[in-house]
């Protein structure tokens, strides 16, 4: 009974951060239709900015909290004039790339600024509890909770009430209408912002109180509970998004309370697939999904692509074979493998979202699959990985198909929401079936690649043989392009209503888009699986996948060639300038960004 | 006479709106047929219903012998009926050949094998190996699109392998109408084809549609352009309000009186027509 109510305070305490987070969610998403994955950055630089005041001026609770709120407003404000306002009128996914640009450059800024490691923020609140029916609630509880409904009070006076709040609920009801009636739009999208992102910084600065813990790396996961609140109560719905906060809460405490901590984000992002899935509307959407526009041309920026002559693309793989003869540095031949390796899964990653328009922000999973599965497969069974590697290809193909198959019926936005998920699911699934994984502790001594009993091991053999396999991954994905195949892919991408009233049916194409490429992403995974020797649930994390997405916008969305260069611009280059990781995801952050911005079909052009 | 086309009792509501109220309506085989009425009177609400995009409230409507209301878009399109679509939905990115060619995606046999269960692996494979009947019959295919594409003159023949986005309106429209001839449809439902075209542009799609009923085409037109309608079709139905309110020879329905009175109640009719949306 007490640690029932304990599970209880504790869930609720976590359902008003998490609504702290939601809020400003759906507040942007009200007002500019965009799922901000920033909000989580903002979160951590409040915490970090709190941090700061409470260590260096010893400000008082009070102050430290307005100085949060003040400086994570005007980040905000920054947020929404870099990434969304000079991104008006170009495609629709735009906006929420930049957002991701954002965040990697935020994070990195703030992982520069005050170091990776983590830090306790003290708090100097008084240490009394009170007991309530065997369990007990603290002064920080207590707090946690009066600012979560002052703050909902504050934002319901607002909306309700004032001139500016009447020009958000306007807006966010028909913008065009908002625009026409006088509604300076771009004001009310940056007050949006610097409100909702206030609010952000003073939930991380108290979630950081309340386990006396904050690391840079806390953004992410961040951004993912605020948004499974917000699909749990109904995207962009305000009311909705606290409701969800405080369920998204209580289920985890009490989910963990069954089962252990570990579990504690698997629930989250079950109930997100589970909501978009069958409730995409979330508990209070009502039942009719909002008719979506036609989505022609909202993933893709229509271009003349760069189309290089055959000869040249051949002279330039024979000089990529030939260069280990030349160059036999192992640094550089290692670089140029982990660009391979990053090829392949940038090759499958621009079918599904370039060709089938079907963005996937959960790639990485695909990588996990496929090393998990031929390490498993050597390790347990000591299969030769001549056969592993490509059963590990197959594998991941037949499973990943099949995970992904029940968000085929999402479009646009909510589809890359779904698969970010399935993403973060099959990480936290290979971390809980410690029976087949071994869980936490990864798997260790993965034998090196072979080939009918000869051991790959020499940097310049891994090379040919990643390379190889990259090539014929290529040749086979182009010639499926210039097939029926590739029309269709590109025709459901372009207009999956005009499509399907031309008799294509949509999830058999797009499942033998995902088929495919899964098989690509596995051998990846697979190969490094095997030239790590130790793998882990985190190997393979969602900045794999954002890394992998960045690759194949800078190559040209759909662009196989555009895919290949991407992957050694982004996988090799930083290597070959020796920068660090920190630096390395500053400068992708940037280089979307820039993307973005000025040339949103890539350097190769989309196809 | 049989009826390749009827809908019986057709009904859908949006909220409030009944957007299609009780609606009848019967298609011969070879007909051309012309649903005309006010903006917003739910001719493309029945398009919608019809095609399979949208699913009836109420009512039947019978293809070719079989029940397809509620079916969806891709199972209707495979028993041989094509639409195209009244602010034209293009494939913005691919060529006028590929988007031509989509057009015939259900008649794709040699490299869609209906082999059960593994069906969809034998079409990749097929895609990737292309034995000599895929081949043959991607190149009938194309030569077809050609035969199609020169229907419309010298409109869209130079401009084959130009991404549709970077056509005219008028010409992606045309795209559209020869995506939907390249299905070979028993019955063609057009949604105002002359959209947004000039006097001459629109004489030629009215010389084209004609020539499409002399060939046999069975063809159900949404259009404005009374002097058109007038002089194409076999039969007119006047929509007003969701409700059907008049059917019959073009010259009897322009003479009745609960047309003229629909026609003069609303503005909408003979108004410039609202600008289509950039397809890219
Ligand atoms: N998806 C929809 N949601 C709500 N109302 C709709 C929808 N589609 C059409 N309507 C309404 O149905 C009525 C008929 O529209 P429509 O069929 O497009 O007319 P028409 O093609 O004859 O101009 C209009 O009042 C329109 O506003
Ligand atoms: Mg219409």
């Amino acid at each position: 009974m007490s640690s029932f109510i304990d599970y209880t305070v504790n869930g609720l305490v976590i359902g008003n951060i998490y609504a702290l987070l939601a809020v400003g969610l759906a507040l942007i998403f009200g007002v500019s239709n965009l799922i901000n994955f920033a909000h989580g950055s903002v979160y951590t630089i409040g915490a970090y900015i709190g941090w700061a005041a409470i260590t260096f001026l010893h400000t008082p609770l009070p102050v430290t909290m307005a100085i949060v709120f003040v400086a994570c407003a005007l980040v905000g404000m920054a947020i929404e004039r870099i990434g969304l306002r000079p991104l008006q009128g170009s495609a629709r996914i735009a906006p929420l790339l930049a957002t991701i640009g954002i965040s990697f450059v935020l994070d990195q800024v703030v992982q520069l600024v005050f170091s990776a490691s983590p830090r306790a923020l003290p708090n100097d609140l008084p240490d009394w509890r009170i007991d309530i029916g065997g369990g007990s609630i603290g002064a920080l509880d207590l707090l946690i909770a009066g600012v979560g409904v002052g703050a909902a009070a504050l934002l319901f006076v607002f909306l309700r009430f004032t001139k500016l709040g009447f020009a958000v609920r306007a807006t966010a009801q028909d913008r065009e209408a908002a625009l026409q009636m006088g509604v300076n739009v771009n004001a009310v999208n940056s007050t949006v912002f610097a409100i909702a992102s206030a609010l952000g910084g003073i939930s991380g600065l108290l979630v950081g109180m309340y386990y006396n813990h904050i690391d840079p790396a806390m953004s992410f996961q961040a951004t993912l509970k605020g948004i499974v609140a917000q699909v749990i109560g109904g995207v962009g719905n305000v009311p909705g998004a606290i409701v969800g906060s405080l369920l998204l809460g209580l289920i985890e405490s009490y989910g963990i309370a069954l089962l252990g901590t570990t579990y504690r984000n698997l629930f989250a992002f079950v109930l997100l697939i589970l909501f978009l899935i069958w409730m995409p509307n979330g508990l209070f959407g009502g039942r009719s999904a909002p008719q979506s526009e036609p989505l022609t041309g909202a993933f893709i920026a229509p271009s003349k692509p760069l189309r290089l002559p055959r000869w040249a693309l051949w002279a330039m793989t024979g000089a990529a074979f030939a260069l280990p003869l030349v160059f036999g540095a192992p640094y550089l031949l290692q670089t140029l493998t982990n660009a391979w390796l990053a090829a392949m899964l940038a090759l499958s990653l621009t079918l599904m979202a370039g060709t089938a328009g079907q963005i996937s922000f959960g790639h990485a999973g695909l990588l996990a699959i496929g090393a998990y599965a031929s390490a498993l497969l050597t390790v347990d069974l000591n299969a030769p990985t001549w056969l592993t590697i490509p059963a590990a290809g197959l594998i991941t193909s037949a499973l990943g198909t099949l995970l992904i198959f029940p968000a085929f019926r999402l479009r646009g936005h909510t589809i890359a929401i779904a698969t970010l998920a399935i993403g973060e699911v099959v990480s936290l699934v290979i971390l809980n079936w410690e029976s087949l994984t071994r869980g936490a502790m990864g798997v260790t001594g993965i034998p090196p690649l072979s080939i009918f009993g000869h051991e790959i091991y020499a940097p310049r053999e891994v090379y040919w043989l990643c390379l190889a396999i990259v090539v014929a991954l290529a040749l086979v994905q182009t010639r499926l392009l210039t097939s029926h195949f590739g029309r269709t892919l590109r025709a459901i991408r372009d207009d999956d209503v005009a499509a399907r009233s031309y008799g294509i049916r949509l999830d058999r194409y797009k499942a033998l888009a995902f088929a495919f490429g899964g098989f690509g992403a596995g051998v990846s995974g697979a190969i490094t699986a095997h030239l790590y020797s130790y793998i882990n649930h985190q190997t393979f994390d969602s900045q794999v996948s954002l890394l992998a997405l960045t690759m194949v916008i800078l190559g040209g969305m759909g662009n196989v060639v555009g895919a290949i260069l991407g992957a050694i611009v982004l996988a090799g280059l930083p290597e070959l300038f020796r920068l660090t990781a920190e630096y390395r995801i500053l400068i992708y952050g940037i280089v979307l960004l820039l993307l973005i911005r000025f040339r949103p079909q890539g350097l190769m052009g989309t196809l | 006479m049989s009826m390749l086309l009827e809908i019986k009792g057709l009904t859908r509501r949006f909220g409030g709106v009944t957007a299609v109220k009780d609606f009848d309506l019967a298609v011969a085989e070879g007909e051309l047929v012309s649903l005309i009425g006010p903006n917003g009177a739910g001719k493309t609400t029945s398009f919608n219903l019809i095609s399979g995009l949208d699913r009836p409230d109420a009512g039947t409507i019978v293809f070719g012998g079989q029940s397809i209301g509620g079916m969806a878009p891709e199972a209707i399109a495979a028993l041989g009926l094509a639409r195209t679509f009244q602010h034209g939905r293009v494939f913005g990115n691919l060529s006028v050949e590929d988007n031509v060619l989509v057009g015939a995606h259900t008649r794709l046999s040699a490299v869609r094998p209906r082999w059960p269960v593994i069906g969809p692996l034998g079409e990749l494979a097929l895609a990737l190996l292309r034995p000599r009947a895929v081949k043959q019959e991607e190149q009938a295919l194309r030569a077809e699109t050609r035969d199609i594409l020169a229907l419309f003159g010298d409109r869209l023949i130079p401009r084959l392998d130009h991404p549709a986005y970077s056509l005219s309106y008028a010409n992606r429209r045309r795209v559209e109408i020869a995506r939907a001839l390249a299905l070979k449809p028993r019955i063609l439902l057009l949604d105002e084809p002359t959209a947004g075209m000039n006097p001459t542009e629109t004489g030629e799609m009215q010389a084209l549609i004609a020539a499409l009923k002399s060939s046999g085409l069975t063809i159900l037109l949404i259009e404005h352009k009374l002097d058109m309608v007038m002089a194409l079709s076999d039969r007119v139905c006047v929509l007003d309000n969701g409700a059907k309110i008049a059917e019959g020879a073009p010259q009897d329905v322009r003479r009745d009186p609960a047309v003229i009175e629909a026609y003069l109640g609303h503005s909408g009719i003979g108004q410039a027509r609202p600008q289509p949306e950039p397809v890219a």
